[in-house]
């Protein structure tokens, strides 16, 4: 009963909007060649699911390794910004900047100059996704109370003790926060990498599904990359809550 | 270090000068001016203010709210340094207001911050602090983070915490002030006991009058601000001290008409 309260109102929001579209398509509101209905996707998603699936693997590695390359980039970024006023005004406008070069343009910039590797891929992924990390990891750093790092000083802790110490673990749940941010932007990221300078992917599939006039086909792409962007989203909570219990404990339930 | 063998109760009675101040780990304040300069102005947060404490005694500072007691404190512990006049103190470690445990240590990693901001090695520090958490009552509870101790706890594991860095000065800011009135009855005997057992110079912030006179050897008084003291009280009473003791009900009432608390 309970599972069925949770999980029925998103369901029934689901249903009638795919509902919604079928219906307008069916009934002849959009030409199926420019958007597909619900039903054609699904059995795209049947027919190719090797295709969509071989490409997932590829798309999904892009993601996650380029998240990865985010949060450790973002975290000695965000230290580095921390830790010095100079580097704060030289770079952070930098970082700001940085967010509104159009990825169309870098993507295939990068493909020329890298190749077609997975590097250019995780270059644009850690490029839409750090900055985010960067500004929710350094409010955590700031989060600090000052009057606790005053207690370090009259226990004579040197700065760097009291960064390993005190500040560092304290800007931990920032960069899971940034990371979860970045989610959905680093799946767009991803597929605009591939969209110039690559010969797989969920990206890649797009476009070449396109002009063969399979819409259906990049729509279930379309689809897979929403679900995995869901599903890691609750992955990266579901490891926040692992590594850093911590941080989502309320101060309820304790003994007198 | 807070040495296994210190348990020497010293019989020294407020007044008594048998230690240089500042070498044993005295405190003297002379005479400390401090004015904090903003966009908005001057505040003035001391002006003349004096106070001594001898090594080993508890020093209770009571004032109104804003009268300059966490600067006082701040100046001891030279997070500060005066504007004019002399601070004298031996190393001082302080115990801030609110516990300010951090969230991700259990109460022995915690208790053990000073310990490895020496770079003490985290074995070595829970093995250091582990009889002290046994004294402490908290022996149970060495992995148990600061959201699931409670607020008496909390306030054990950060004195705990303050006590580990060894100093010979502690510098404690209204300790007690976060916790409900029965739970700090509770722990204001506890650190009486504490005290007679492990004795520290101590100068103790705090705006509870009856605190001050159940704790302390001497009890300044300050003004509101500009902070400068007004008042010196001897409290010559023998522990452990109740709140109800006529004696203390007495210094308690001295202590707020100096205040200018009248009744």
């Amino acid at each position: 009963m309970r599972l069925l309260r949770r999980y029925l109102p998103p369901l029934l929001l689901l249903a009638a909007l795919i509902g919604a579209w079928e219906l307008y398509v069916d009934l002849g509101g959009v030409d199926s060649l420019i958007l597909p209905s619900p039903h054609q996707v699904a059995s795209a998603l049947y027919d190719q699911r090797s295709l969509l699936w071989s490409s997932f693997l590829i798309t999904g590695r892009e993601v996650v390794l380029g998240i990865l390359v985010a949060a450790v980039a973002g975290l000695v970024l965000a230290v580095a910004i921390h830790f010095s006023q100079a580097f704060r005004r030289a770079a952070y406008p930098l970082v700001i900047a940085s967010q509104a070069v159009p990825v169309v343009l870098i993507a295939p910039v990068l493909a020329f100059w890298l190749g077609f590797g997975i590097a250019p891929k995780l270059i644009v992924v850690a490029l839409v996704s750090f900055f985010s990390i960067v500004v929710t990891t350094l409010a955590g750093l700031e989060s600090v109370d000052p009057d606790l790092l005053k207690l370090m000083r009259t226990f004579d802790a040197p700065r760097r003790r009291t960064f390993w110490h005190v500040e560092l673990p304290a800007a931990l749940p920032g960069v899971f926060t940034g990371a979860k941010i970045a989610v959905a932007v680093s799946v767009i990221g991803a597929v605009f990498a591939e969209w110039n300078g690559s010969n797989s992917g969920l990206g890649y599939l797009i476009v070449v599904s396109l002009p063969q006039l399979q819409p259906a086909v990049s729509m279930a792409a379309v689809v897979i990359m929403s679900v995995f962007a869901i599903v890691l989203f609750g992955l990266l909570a579901l490891a926040e809550r692992r590594i850093l219990p911590w941080a989502h404990e309320s101060r309820g339930a304790r003994p007198t | 270090m807070p040495a296994k063998g210190a348990m020497t109760i010293t019989l020294e009675t407020p007044g008594q000068e048998s230690h240089p101040v500042g070498q044993a780990g005295g405190v003297t304040v002379e005479s400390v001016t401090r004015t904090f300069r903003s966009r908005r102005g001057e505040v003035r947060a001391l002006r003349g203010m004096s106070l001594r404490a001898e090594p080993h005694q508890v020093v209770a500072v009571v004032g109104p709210s804003g009268c300059g007691k966490s600067t006082l404190l701040e100046l001891i512990c030279g997070l500060q340094q005066p504007d004019s006049g002399s601070v004298r103190s031996a190393p001082a470690a302080l115990m801030p207001q609110r516990d300010l445990l951090l969230p991700w240590l259990g109460a022995a990693d915690n208790a053990a911050l000073a310990l490895r901001a020496r770079g003490v090695s985290r074995e070595q520090a829970r093995q250091r602090v582990a009889p002290w958490l046994k004294r402490f009552g908290l022996d149970e509870f060495e992995k148990t983070r600061p959201a699931q101790l409670s607020g008496g706890m909390r306030q054990r594991v950060s004195f705990l915490r303050t006590l580990m860095a060894g100093k010979p000065v502690l510098a404690l800011d209204e300790p007690f002030a976060s916790l409900d009135a029965i739970t700090r009855q509770e722990m204001q005997g506890w650190l009486a006991h504490v005290l007679e057992e492990e004795p520290r110079t101590v100068v103790l912030v705090t705006h509870d009058v009856e605190e001050a006179v159940v704790l302390a050897d001497r009890v300044i008084v300050m003004s509101p601000r500009p902070g400068s003291a007004v008042a010196e009280i001897a409290v010559d009473l023998t522990r452990p001290r109740r709140p109800t003791d006529l004696a203390v009900v007495e210094l308690r009432e001295r202590a707020l008409k100096a205040l200018g608390v009248e009744r």
